[in-house]
């Protein structure tokens, strides 16, 4: 369990030292969230309806610049033939390196979608509910993403051949994210179903993602 | 006595696949040309305009085939996925390669006729309810296992992991059974469902013939796309050796 919790240990300085890759998705992210009101136009009812969309989605684009270089780099350097051949199973090993993702990507991520939120206009009793489905549905994002790296490791044009792969997997995250935030918004019942989906859709991820996503890396890497 | 298990087994051998398939490929031909034929004479000719579509209903007839067929492929692509993780059944990767295109066709095929479809009848080409929404998600995956597959030049490997891209996605198909029962524009089960079947006769056995039709026209197409694809793999093995030799040859006069 300690050398789990060693892999995560690493990952986590590595990303915090590199720094680059973080920066370059809260760059993406700001930039697509301010990009939408420009195309909208000024009207500020009509940006607050959309905006947990637009956070969202944008918050799915902005993970996935990021997840194409979850194996990239110890893949490149061998490191990844060691992790695969150690005593960590490969699927602990996939599992480490996609809840390191989450805590360097998806947590920055989510402490900055409450700030974009104010360029958005999101109504000031969304902000909780907002933030509550991404930390309840980003592992979901997390692991599956995994899975489309593990795909794509050995892949030069990989960055888009990932999106194209990932979209489909992200799609009920998304889906069972809105309508959280909207059964809260308007008050409707069905919050608890939505947000209990939200949950159970990435702790299956979190089961099933590290088995595939390992599947996939022995074939590359033999 | 033919079971699955010594069916599959004896298929494995590509030369026998080959042999085997080319004594059915016309007879599939045929049976799907007349099956298709009765069925369109039968849905044009045969059958009733509905009282309240009039005949737009006939476009059901296509799509409805097309919309069983694009999930029929998604779980043979993830069966050849299976045999090939599971039992490495030579031909496993032939199938599943050959099957991807015409699954997305089948499936562009359904969302293109039901888009038609519903313009007449809901007023709109499209809208985002779980059926819809859920086959959209299908053809993407379809195309995901296309582009997957042409992004790695190994073979071997390319195979190997479209399998698990696969098996992954197969999660969809209950969601696209199952989504239509949810809130959904589109119309609830009426064949496949626990009962009997809610739709009349006169419109049911165009629909099955149609459906069978489409279903064998499939299977020729398949079997049509893995002999190509066992003749392409032949062929480049050839090509290989032919290369090797020649570098041998070109090498002699140095010793």
């Amino acid at each position: 369990m300690s050398a789990f919790w060693e892999l995560v240990r690493r990952d986590v300085l590595i990303a915090w030292k590199e720094g680059g890759t973080l920066g370059v998705a809260l760059g993406f992210y700001l930039v697509v969230v301010v990009l939408l009101p420009l195309a909208l136009g000024p009207d500020l009812n009509l940006i607050a309806r959309i905006a947990p969309a637009v956070l969202w989605v944008a918050f799915l684009l902005s993970a996935l610049l990021s997840l194409g270089r979850l194996f990239e780099a110890d893949f490149e350097d061998g490191s990844l033939d060691i992790l695969a051949t150690g005593t960590l199973p490969l699927e602990a090993v996939v599992a480490g390196k996609a809840f390191a993702h989450w805590l360097t990507t998806a947590l920055p991520l989510i402490a900055l979608a409450p700030v974009l939120g104010l360029l958005l206009n999101l109504r000031p009793d969304a902000y909780g509910v907002l933030v509550a489905t991404m930390l309840a549905g980003t592992p979901a994002v997390s692991f599956l993403g995994a899975i489309g790296a593990a795909l794509t490791v050995r892949t030069r044009r990989g960055g888009l051949l990932i999106g194209l792969l990932l979209l489909p997997l992200f799609v009920p995250t998304l889906m069972f994210g809105i309508e959280a935030i909207g059964a809260a918004l308007s008050e409707a019942d069905s919050f608890a179903a939505s947000f209990l989906l939200l949950t159970a859709v990435s702790l299956a991820a979190m089961v099933l993602a590290p088995p595939a996503a390992a599947g996939a890396l022995r074939f590359q890497l033999q | 006595m033919l079971t699955m298990q010594s069916l599959t087994q004896r298929l494995a051998n590509p030369s026998n696949f080959m042999a085997l398939s080319a004594r059915l490929l016309p007879w599939c031909w045929g049976l799907a040309a007349a099956l298709i034929g009765i069925g369109l004479y039968l849905a044009f000719f045969g059958s009733p305009p509905d009282y309240q579509q009039g005949q737009t209903v006939k476009i059901m007839y296509i799509h409805v085939p097309a919309a069983w067929l694009s999930m029929l492929v998604y779980a043979l692509i993830a069966l050849s996925s299976f045999g090939l993780l599971v039992f490495r059944h030579p031909l496993a990767d032939v199938s599943a390669k050959a099957a991807a295109p015409l699954g997305a066709t089948f499936t562009f095929l359904a969302l293109a006729t039901g888009s038609l479809w519903g313009k007449p009848m809901w007023g709109t080409f499209w809208v985002w309810d779980p059926r819809l929404t859920s086959v959209l998600i299908l053809f993407f995956l379809y195309l995901g296992l296309i582009a997957l597959r042409s992004s790695i030049e190994d073979e071997a490997l390319a195979a190997k992991l479209t399998a698990v891209l696969s098996l992954v996605g197969i999660a969809i198909l209950p969601v696209i059974k199952f989504s239509v029962e949810w809130n959904s524009l589109h119309q609830p089960a009426s064949v496949t469902r626990l009962g009997a079947p809610t739709i009349h006769a006169s419109l049911l056995w165009p629909l099955l013939i149609m459906a069978l039709g489409m279903t064998v026209l499939f299977v020729a197409l398949q079997l049509k796309a893995m002999r190509n694809e066992i003749l392409r793999r032949r062929l480049k093995a050839l090509r290989r050796i032919a290369a090797a030799s020649a570098a041998d040859l070109s090498q002699q006069p140095a010793e």
